[in-house]
């Protein structure tokens, strides 16, 4: 797919997404429950580790678990994207405007990636704080380390884009939207359970561990880009047609 | 109807299949600068998907077509869609957000100039302004109906496709479209209107065609008329005529003549405007009583009927 952006329609439909979201309960849900539910297991830890046992979390990776928000937020965002607009019928005037499919799918994308990630790095912020704030003595450092917290940020974005291209793939198709953010969560699994083994130490992390992941997650991202932008056919999405 | 440069909509052979299912078949016809043009015929017949190729939203299977001025194709869809304006049965706004913040966003994928004052022409254009503020979700449905008719006026659209517009509304919402529609006809907006109510097109449209999956007819609403039905006069007397043969044959504009009732008589005739003057004279010069002398009026619903329910030969 050969990318043409006009700035002015992406950012037309990137305000539009987010204005709408504001009014959807399924994306504040999504915002608001998901990121909770990965915070509470690291802060409880946190808060039940005494120094002595401290040592156990030098085996463990706490911060990598919570790279699940990047990655299940913006997929549920992005599965309801298009599906959405199709049951409310908003999808037809929308693409009877000169909008190009790229520019669609990058406002698309754009207004699922900026507060599903920001929502993540505040979750991490928080995290953080509690430790530093909150941990005995020892649990903090052991908790806190530099390659951790620079996988984290580093990861986060472009987790958080490969889950929104296959979000928005799942969406192009789906015929409801709980079915597509079911769906969409369901393809994401794979890659919270690298996560999530990178984080209990099942997969040993590794500098050249974190450099593979990185080249992958850039190399799906491609794909699943390329993805989205294939199964966004306007004649399907309007006729229902498969 | 303003007949002046190239047509607005030109389609030539157009069809359209879904697998085994045909949705319209070697669809012809041309649609001039400033005309509103009816597009007619029963649910499932292919408007809605003539107005969806058209608007570039599905590709024809065969046939040529021009929009706006341009060949219908995949390469020119930003363009024509740039340049038209599609009013969707559904107004299909966004219910959480207010008129103003729909009609901005459009005005940005359309890429307006001034938008503001655009949206604010619009909205005074369909007599909203004063709801600008409002969520979307707390309109009626003829309400809603006007927002997305504004919303269509923003680009200032060469061709404006509306589908279905009164669909669902009650009648007096029905006659706010309708108003809105001629004020759009006499700015000259060519108008490309999808209906099934027979009376909005015969009131609203220069020209209708009739489509039934193929297209059953084009013209003007009374040139249907003519060519379809038989002009006829309705004689009603007082008293039954004494030798109606005799002088009925004796007015030369009447081709033929049956009795209606035991005082009335119903003669076709070639031309309904020459014909009453000598038949009213014949009749009183042959000392009968008439009450009446009418044309006999067939309104567009008849030619529907007859093209659709007949199955009328293609045009």
């Amino acid at each position: 797919m050969r990318w043409q952006l006009n700035r002015r329609r992406v950012r037309a439909v990137f305000r539009k997404e987010l204005r709408d979201f504001r009014h959807n309960g399924n994306v504040i849900y999504s915002m608001a429950i998901l990121p909770l539910i990965f915070l509470v297991q690291p802060v409880v830890q946190v808060f039940t580790l005494t120094s002595r046992s401290a040592s156990l979390l030098h085996r463990e990776h706490s911060l990598l678990y919570m790279l699940a928000i990047p990655v299940l937020v913006p997929a549920t965002l992005a599965a309801y994207s298009i599906v959405g607009e199709r049951v409310q019928g908003t999808l037809e005037p929308l693409l009877t405007t000169p909008v190009r499919r790229e520019e669609l799918l990058a406002g698309k994308a754009l207004a699922a990636f900026v507060p599903s990630v920001s929502v993540a790095y505040v979750v991490f912020g928080l995290y953080l704080a509690v430790v530093e704030l909150f941990a005995k003595p020892g649990v903090a450092s052991a908790v806190v380390r530099g390659p951790d917290l620079l996988a984290q940020l580093v990861f986060t974005p472009f987790l958080a884009l490969l889950s929104i291209w296959i979000g928005m793939a799942v969406s192009a198709r789906a015929r409801d939207p709980r079915t597509a953010m079911q769906f969409a969560v369901l393809l994401t699994i794979p890659i919270v359970a690298v996560t999530s083994l990178t984080a209990f130490n099942v997969i040993p992390s590794s500098p050249r561990l974190a450099v593979l992941m990185g080249v992958g997650v850039l190399v799906l991202t491609r794909l699943g880009g390329r993805l989205a932008g294939a199964v966004f056919d306007r004649e399907k999405l309007i006729t229902g047609t498969r | 109807m303003a007949t002046n440069s190239a047509p607005a909509v030109s389609v030539e052979g157009l069809s359209k299949r879904f697998g085994e299912r045909l949705a319209f078949s070697d669809v012809s016809f041309e649609v001039g600068q400033g005309e509103v043009f009816g597009f007619l015929g029963p649910n499932g017949a292919g408007k809605t998907t003539t107005v969806r190729t058209l608007a570039t939203l599905i590709a024809p299977s065969s046939g040529k077509a021009s929009v706006a001025g341009l060949p219908l194709s995949p390469e020119n869809g930003v363009e024509i869609r740039r340049r038209i304006a599609v009013m969707p049965e559904s107004p299909g706004l966004y219910l959480g957000l207010s008129v103003t913040d729909n009609l901005a966003c459009f005005a940005d994928l359309y890429d307006v100039a001034e938008p503001k004052d655009r949206i604010a022409a619009a909205l005074t254009a369909v007599n909203m302004a004063d709801r600008a503020a409002d969520p979307c979700g707390s309109l009626s449905k003829g309400l809603r109906q006007r927002v997305a008719l504004a919303r269509a006026l923003l680009s200032d659209p060469q061709v404006l496709f509306l589908d279905e517009p009164t669909a669902g509304l009650d009648p007096a919402a029905a006659r706010d479209v309708h108003e809105l529609v001629d004020a759009l006809r006499r700015r000259g907006v060519t108008i490309f209107l999808t209906t099934h109510r027979l009376e909005e097109a015969e009131r609203l449209c220069d020209r209708v065609a009739i489509l039934n999956t193929t297209l059953r007819r084009i013209g003007r609403p009374d040139e249907l008329r003519d060519q379809l039905f038989a002009r006829t006069l309705t004689v009603r007397t007082l008293e039954p005529l004494a030798s109606p043969e005799q002088l009925l044959a004796s007015v030369p504009a009447v081709e033929s003549w049956s009795p209606d009732g035991p005082t009335g008589y119903i003669l076709t005739v070639s031309d309904p405007k020459r014909a009453a003057p000598a038949l009213t004279r014949a009749l009183v010069g042959a000392g009968a009583d008439v009450l009446s002398i009418s044309e006999s009026r067939h309104s567009l619903e008849d030619v529907y009927l007859e093209l659709v329910d007949q199955g009328a030969a293609p045009a």
